[in-house]
């Protein structure tokens, strides 16, 4: 219990110290969370709309597929991006594996059905309110993507949140591609995972401690969010 | 000097002939229309000519079929049968995008007063250096111009439905189509929306209106096609239709019966 209780309070000191390795982990957490976050959206928005307003043999099929992706474990879409970027994989030339590239490649897989399947309920059900305005403006079906994705920024944004929040907290995937190596491709969760296992509690809390500030401000976020759109009636 | 087939403004319409723009609209015939579901004809229309004059109103009691003939005009449906010929051609892009429509329930975007209005502006091809004068145009026309910033679903009932309407005539339409558009107002903004469409309709703009309210028929129309059962029943001068309609469906409606 005294150990605990010491670990705490340099866990508390190693934050507001600025310690530099904490915070350099930190800052590699968000870096690739948030880069993944956003190539994800890039793919994942127009995907979701696509699936909402176009009309398409075998699209039942893709929702399905994209839906059920969502539940993707981490550890085996890891364990896939390391195949495709291992030296014998199809990707092995580009020497990928145990970059912060390989762990926003792995990020990008977790997050982007997310975002597309909640841009498609987000867009299918503007989409019923919207289309017959929109067709008697003489928008055209696929014409009228940008606006409904723009109609729809306060439900997508707290849908870009959601992706965020599953890929910042996300261990499996990135410990396997990113290999955990000190400086280069450790983040918060790789180093809760391996100083805990050395019994190093003090960086683990710390680390610990600032993800859950951040799951505390995401959340926080969508709850504005959500109140300014309504507040607008842009819910 | 010109070739027949000149162009307008690029911002004016992607690469339409200017002489389709010219061509009249009107007469809208209709032979033979019918939308059906399940082999259920909800609407069959034996033949319908709406000519240029003041407003044609389409009465009928609920269930008639008269938003869904409204629909099939404006083409925002495809009819089971026959077809909506716009000054004896085919509807295609060019002849839709001269029409507009309001909705029983107005669809605004999630965007302020000003940028509903742009929109419709900037869907027609209006360059942006019009926009701005053209929107404080029609902003001004709908009693909205303080109003130009806020929110456009924070409007009341009324405002929000004459904003439809100026964005709807944003778009210079030569047939309007309005669906029950006052069905859930109170009297002094069904007033203020009545005014517009009686500008709208001084200005040239063919108005066709669907409503259940014999009251806005009498005050609007100028000609009233009556509906019961997905037919069109009776189609005459508004001053005939209310001294002496000639079908009992009518006559009953025109009473205050209850149809069913």
């Amino acid at each position: 219990m005294q150990d605990f209780a010491d670990s705490f309070l340099l866990a508390i000191g190693l934050i507001l110290s600025g310690d530099a390795e904490l915070w350099a982990i930190v800052l590699l957490s968000l870096r690739v969370s948030l880069t993944a976050v956003l190539v994800a959206a890039v793919i994942g928005m127009p995907l979701g709309a696509l699936l909402a307003v176009g009309r398409f043999p075998g699209k039942q099929t893709i929702i399905v597929l994209v839906n059920a992706l969502m539940g993707l474990p981490p550890v085996v879409v890891g364990l896939m991006v390391y195949l495709m970027l291992s030296n014998s994989g199809p990707l092995g030339v580009l020497q990928l594996l145990y970059t912060p590239t390989a762990m926003i490649i792995a990020q990008v897989v977790l997050v982007t059905p997310i975002i597309a399947a909640l841009t498609r309920q987000v867009i299918e059900g503007l989409d019923a309110e919207y289309a017959e305005q929109l067709r008697s403006l003489g928008i055209s079906r696929l014409d009228s993507v940008p606006t409904l994705l723009w109609d729809g920024r306060y439900a997508l944004m707290t849908a870009l949140l959601a992706g965020f929040g599953r890929a910042i907290a996300e261990v499996g995937a990135v410990i396997i591609v990113g290999g955990n190596i000190n400086h280069v491709t450790r983040v918060m969760t790789t180093t809760i995972a391996l100083e805990t296992s050395k019994g190093n509690l003090a960086l683990a809390l710390a680390l610990g401690a600032i993800l859950i500030l951040i799951a505390v401000a995401v959340n926080a976020s969508v709850s504005l969010l959500g109140t300014t759109a309504r507040q607008s009636a842009y819910a | 000097m010109h070739d027949s087939t000149t162009f307008r403004d690029v911002a004016d319409g992607v690469g339409i002939p200017t002489e389709d723009l010219d061509r009249p609209l009107l007469p809208l015939v209709a032979e033979n229309l019918a939308y059906s579901v399940d082999d259920r004809a909800l609407v069959d229309i034996r033949s319908l000519t709406l000519r240029d004059g003041g407003p044609t109103v389409i009465l009928g009691p609920n269930g008639a079929g008269k938003s869904l003939l409204l629909r099939l005009l404006h083409g925002l449906i495809e009819p089971t049968k026959g077809e909506v010929l716009f000054g004896g051609r085919p509807a295609d892009e060019t002849i839709r995008r001269r029409q507009a429509m309001v909705f029983q329930r107005p669809v605004l975007l999630r965007r302020s007063v000003a940028a509903n209005v742009d929109y419709a502006l900037k869907a027609h091809g209006v360059a942006r250096s019009e926009r701005r004068e053209r929107i404080l145009d029609l902003l001004a026309m709908g009693g909205l111009t303080d109003k130009a910033r806020q929110p456009a679903r924070t409007l009341s009932g009324g405002e929000q439905q004459r904003l439809a309407l100026v964005r709807a005539l944003a778009t210079e339409p030569d047939v309007l189509f309005l669906d029950e558009p006052t069905a859930s107002l109170y009297p002094g903004a069904i007033k203020a929306f009545e005014a517009l469409v009686r500008d709208a309709d001084r200005a040239g703009t063919k108005v066709v209106m669907v409503t259940q309210d014999i009251g806005q028929a009498r005050r609007l129309a100028d000609e009233v096609i009556f509906m019961y059962r997905g037919k069109i029943v009776e189609k005459s001068a508004a001053a005939t239709f209310f001294d002496a309609p000639a079908s009992d469906a009518a006559r009953q409606f025109v009473a205050g019966d209850l149809l069913i």
